[in-house]
C-alpha cells in the first residue's frame, strides 16, 4: 500500500509540473488574432507581442519594390487601418481588396513589421472573376490561350 | 441507378451492423454458437456491402455521374482520371465512406483470421467493430450520405481542391493515413473484447494484435512523413512541419500507439502495465476518431463553421459514447487487472521504457493542448488565438531530446536488472558516437542548444542500437556457426531487431530534421533573365519566365539554369499552376535532391510580361534522410511483422543446448551495488 502511495504522489508531482509547465508555455506563446480595429483598441498593450493581423488591403496602398523586396501595405478592417511592411515579395494574388492574414509584431512607430504574410485561405472555391482568369491576365505568357 | 444502388447497399449494411451487434452478445449470452457465427457473417456481409457503395461512387466519379451530389462537389470534366478516382477521399463525405470501407476491411480479416479461437474474445471484439461500424453507417445514410440526389443535375463540377490535385503525394497520404488511422480499432476491439468477456488477465488480446497495431503503426508512420513530404513538395514554403492542427491530428495516435508498442512488451514480459497499456489502446483509438473530427467537421477554420452543420456533433457524440463505455469497462475490470511483477531495478530495460512511455504520454498531451486551446479559447472566450511554433518548439524540444537518449538506453539495458559492470559495457562505448556527432555539428556552426543535443543523442544512440544488432548477429554466428548472410537474414527476422531498425529509421528522420532546421539557408530576390542568385555556394540564373496551358490548369513557370563553377549543370523549373476554380495559384516549387541536401526554388511572383521573376531559393542540408529515415521506420515494422525465420532441423539440436535463458529470478540487489 505505501507503494501504491508512493506512486500517487510521484504522479501528482509530475503531473502538476508538467501542467504548471504547460500553462506557462501556452501564457507566454499565444498569438492573439486581431482586426485592425482590436489592434488599436489595445493600445500601447499591443507594441512588440507577437500578432496576427487580419483584415483586407486597402485600395491603391500596396507599395512594393522588386529590387529590394520592400512590401509596404495598408491593412484595413473598415474602420481601423493599419500600415503594414514585409520583406519579401506579395503573393502573385496579391491585390487591393484581398483578405490578407499577417503575423509579425507592431512596432512605437505604428508600423506592423510582418514577418509571414498570408492571403487568406478559403475552403469555398470561387471562381475567378472574368479578366481575373490567369490566360487572360498573362496573355502575353501563356501562348495557344483559349479565350 | 448508381446513386440508388448505393444508397440501399448502405441502408442494408446499417440493419446489418446493428444485427450482428446484437446476437453477437446474444449468442455468447445463451451460448449459441450458431448465432456468434451469425454474428461474424454480419460482419463479412457489411464489408460486401460497403464495397458496393464505394465501386458505385468510384464508378461515379469515372463516369462524372452529377446526379450524385459527392460527384458533383468534388467532380469535374477536366480533372485528369488519375485525381478523379482519388478524390473519392478528398471531402468529408467521400472520406467518411472510405473510412467505413476500411474498417470492414480490417474487422472482417481480424474477425476472420481468430474465427476459431475458443472463449469469448474474438466473438466480442466482433460486436465492438459493428459498434464501430454502426456510428459510420448513421453519418453515411443520415448527415455526411455522399448519394444524395442532386437535382437539376449540373453539367459540370467544380473539381477537387487544387491543392489536392497539385500533386502525386495526394494519392498516397490519405489512404495511408486511412490504414493506420482505422487499424487502430482493431487493438481497440480486441482490448473491447477482452474487457467484455473478462479474459483480461490472459494478456492473450495483446498476442492476437501485435501484428496487426504494429501493421497500423506502420502505415501511420508512412502517412505522416508522406504528409510532411506533401506539404514540402507542395507549400511551397520549404517546410515540412508548421504544427499545424491537420498535421498534429495525424501525430497525436502515432505518440500513444509508439508507448503502447514499448509498453505492451513491459506487460508481456513483466505482468506489469495492464491497466496502463488499455488506457493507451483506448486513447489512441479515440485520437484517430478525435483526429478525423478536427480534420472533417470545418471546426479549425472556426468554431461557428463547425456548429453550422450537424456532423461536429455527431462526432462528439461518438467520442464520448466511446470514453464514457470504455471507462466503464476499464472501472469494472480493475479488480482483475492487479500487476503481477514489480519493478526490480533502476538500472533495467522496463525503467527505460516507462520513462519513454511517460514522455510519450507528455508529449501527446502538450500537442493536444496545443491543438485544442484555440478552439476552446473560441468557443469559451470569444477571442481567435493561435498557439504556434514557439510553444510547440519550447514544450516538446525538451522531450525530443531526451526520447532520442533513451533510444539508446533502452536496447542496450537488459530486463529486470543490470550490474554495474553491464551498465558500463554497454553505455559507455556509444559515447564515442555522441562526441563524434557533437563535434561536427559544432564545427558545421551549429550553436542551438537542442540542435547540438539533438546531434548528440543521434550519435549516442545510433552507435548503441547499432551494436546491438552487432552484437546479436555475433552471438548468432558464434552460437550456430553461420555465415554473415544468414546471421543477418536470421537475426533480422527477430522481433527486436526490427525494433532497432525503427529506432535507425527515426534516428535518420530526427538527423534530418535537425540539419534542415538548422543549417537552412535561404534568399529572395527578383531575377531578370540572365542574372543570377547565389545562396551558401550555390548559383542559379534565370533564363526564361514561360506560360503554358495545360487541359485542367493554366501553368506559368520560370526556367532556371543551376551553376557550377561558372557551367551549367542542370535545369530547374518552379511553376505556379492555376485552376480555374481558384483565386489563388498553387505554388509548385521544384527540388534538386542529392545524398547531402536539397536545392528548393520556388516561384514567387512574376511580371504578367516575364521581364523578371521573384524566385525563392533554400538549400537544405539532409532533408532527403527525413523520407529515407520514413522509409527505415517501415521496414523496422515490416520485419517485427514477419515471422521469425524457423531454424533449419541440424540447427535444432544446437537449440537443445541453448544460451542460458534469461534469469526469472531476480538476482537480490546487494549482489549488484
Amino acid at each position: 500500500m505505501t507503494r501504491r502511495r508512493w506512486a500517487i504522489v510521484a504522479i501528482l508531482i509530475l503531473g502538476g509540473t508538467f501542467a504548471w509547465l504547460l500553462y506557462g508555455g501556452l501564457d507566454k506563446n499565444v498569438v492573439f488574432f486581431l482586426t485592425p480595429k482590436e489592434l488599436l483598441a489595445k493600445g500601447t498593450a499591443s507594441y512588440e507581442v507577437p500578432i496576427r493581423l487580419g483584415g483586407q488591403v486597402k485600395p491603391s496602398s500596396v507599395k512594393w519594390d522588386a529590387k529590394t523586396l520592400d512590401l509596404r501595405f495598408v491593412i484595413t478592417d473598415g474602420s481601423g487601418e493599419i500600415a503594414v511592411s514585409e520583406k519579401g515579395a506579395p503573393p502573385q494574388m496579391f491585390r487591393d481588396g484581398i483578405g490578407v492574414v499577417v503575423e509579425g509584431r507592431y512596432g512605437r512607430d505604428g508600423i506592423f513589421q510582418a514577418t509571414n504574410l498570408m492571403v487568406k485561405h478559403s475552403n469555398e472555391y470561387r471562381a475567378p472573376k472574368p479578366g481575373q482568369q490567369p490566360h487572360e491576365m498573362y496573355k502575353t505568357l501563356i501562348k495557344g490561350s483559349t479565350s | 441507378m448508381t446513386g440508388i444502388v448505393a444508397q440501399n447497399a448502405l441502408l442494408v449494411s446499417l440493419a446489418v451492423v446493428v444485427f450482428g451487434m446484437v446476437i453477437i452478445p446474444l449468442g455468447v449470452q445463451r451460448k449459441r454458437t450458431g448465432w456468434i457465427e451469425l454474428g461474424y457473417a454480419a460482419v463479412y456481409t457489411n464489408f460486401l456491402l460497403v464495397s458496393v457503395a464505394v465501386v458505385a461512387m468510384i464508378y461515379a466519379l469515372v463516369t462524372h455521374d452529377f446526379s450524385i451530389s459527392y460527384v458533383a462537389q468534388v467532380g469535374s470534366r477536366e480533372t485528369p482520371l488519375f485525381y478523379t478516382v482519388i478524390s473519392l477521399w478528398g471531402a468529408l463525405e467521400g472520406s467518411i465512406l472510405f473510412w467505413a470501407w476500411v474498417l470492414s476491411l480490417y474487422a472482417s480479416a481480424a474477425v476472420w483470421i481468430n474465427r476459431r479461437r475458443p472463449g469469448n474474445l474474438v466473438p466480442y471484439a466482433g460486436a465492438t467493430f459493428m459498434a464501430i461500424s454502426l456510428f459510420f453507417a448513421i453519418m453515411l445514410v443520415g448527415p455526411a450520405n455522399p448519394f444524395l440526389a442532386v437535382s437539376p443535375v449540373p453539367l459540370d463540377g467544380p473539381g477537387p481542391n487544387p491543392l489536392l490535385q497539385n500533386h502525386i503525394l495526394m494519392a498516397v497520404h490519405p489512404p495511408l493515413l486511412y490504414l493506420g488511422y482505422v487499424g487502430m480499432s482493431v487493438p481497440f476491439a480486441f482490448a473491447a473484447g477482452a474487457m467484455l468477456s473478462g479474459e483480461v488477465t490472459s494478456d492473450d488480446w495483446t498476442h492476437i494484435t501485435r501484428r496487426w497495431t504494429l501493421a497500423s503503426w506502420g502505415f501511420l508512420s508512412a502517412a505522416i512523413i508522406a504528409g510532411m513530404w506533401w506539404s514540402y513538395e507542395v507549400l511551397g514554403w520549404g517546410g515540412y512541419w508548421a504544427w499545424d492542427p491537420v498535421e498534429n491530428a495525424s501525430f497525436l495516435p502515432w505518440l500513444t500507439a509508439t508507448a503502447y508498442l514499448h509498453s505492451v512488451m513491459v506487460q508481456q514480459r513483466r505482468g506489469m502495465l495492464r491497466l496502463w497499456n488499455l488506457n493507451l489502446v483506448v486513447g489512441t483509438f479515440v485520437l484517430t476518431i478525435l483526429g478525423t473530427f478536427l480534420t472533417r467537421s470545418g471546426i479549425l477554420s472556426s468554431v461557428h463553421a463547425f456548429t453550422t452543420g450537424p456532423i461536429g456533433y455527431y462526432f462528439l457524440s461518438f467520442i464520448v459514447v466511446v470514453l464514457v463505455s470504455t471507462l466503464a469497462l476499464v472501472w469494472g475490470n480493475s479488480e482483475r487487472l492487479r500487476t503481477t511483477g514489480q519493478l526490480d531495478s533502476a538500472a533495467s530495460r522496463e525503467t527505460v521504457l516507462l520513462l519513454n512511455n511517460l514522455f510519450l504520454t507528455a508529449f501527446m498531451f502538450t500537442v493536444l493542448i496545443g491543438t485544442l486551446y484555440p478552439l476552446v479559447a473560441e468557443a469559451l472566450r470569444g477571442v481567435k488565438v493561435s498557439v504556434g511554433r514557439p510553444f510547440f518548439d519550447r514544450m516538446t524540444l525538451p522531450m525530443i531530446v531526451a526520447l532520442l537518449f533513451l533510444m539508446g538506453v533502452g536496447p542496450a539495458l537488459p530486463w529486470r536488472s543490470a550490474s554495474r559492470a553491464e551498465v558500463r559495457a554497454k553505455l559507455l562505448p556509444p559515447v564515442a558516437g555522441a562526441l563524434l556527432f557533437t563535434a561536427v555539428a559544432l564545427i558545421a556552426g551549429a550553436r542551438d542548444v537542442y540542435a547540438v543535443l539533438a546531434f548528440c543523442f543521434v550519435g549516442y544512440s545510433a552507435v548503441a542500437n547499432l551494436r546491438e544488432y552487432w552484437n546479436g548477429m555475433q552471438r548468432r554466428r558464434a552460437a550456430h556457426g553461420e555465415g554473415w548472410g544468414t546471421a543477418l537474414a536470421r537475426g533480422v527476422g527477430r522481433r527486436q531487431y526490427g525494433g532497432y531498425i525503427a529506432h535507425m529509421g527515426v534516428l535518420l528522420v530526427a538527423l534530418g530534421i535537425t540539419a534542415s532546421s538548422t543549417f537552412r539557408r535561404e534568399r529572395e530576390a527578383t531575377l531578370k533573365p540572365g542574372e543570377t542568385l547565389t545562396v551558401a555556394g550555390q548559383t542559379v540564373r534565370l533564363k526564361e519566365v514561360w506560360g503554358r496551358q495545360e487541359v485542367q490548369r493554366s501553368v506559368i513557370g520560370a526556367t532556371m539554369e543551376v551553376m557550377k563553377n561558372g557551367a551549367v549543370v542542370g535545369v530547374i523549373e518552379p511553376r505556379m499552376n492555376f485552376y480555374p476554380t481558384s483565386d489563388q495559384p498553387v505554388p509548385t516549387p521544384e527540388v534538386r535532391s542529392t545524398i547531402a541536401g536539397d536545392l528548393y526554388v520556388n516561384l514567387m511572383a512574376f511580371e504578367p510580361q516575364g521581364k523578371n521573376a521573384t524566385v525563392k531559393v533554400i538549400i537544405e542540408p539532409l532533408t532527403p534522410w527525413i523520407w529515407f529515415g520514413g522509409g527505415v521506420v517501415v521496414l523496422g515494422a515490416i520485419v517485427s511483422i514477419l515471422p521469425t525465420v524457423p531454424p533449419r532441423r541440424s540447427e535444432k539440436v544446437a537449440f537443445a543446448a541453448p544460451p542460458p535463458p534469461p534469469p526469472v529470478v531476480a538476482v537480490p540487489r546487494q549482489a549488484e551495488a
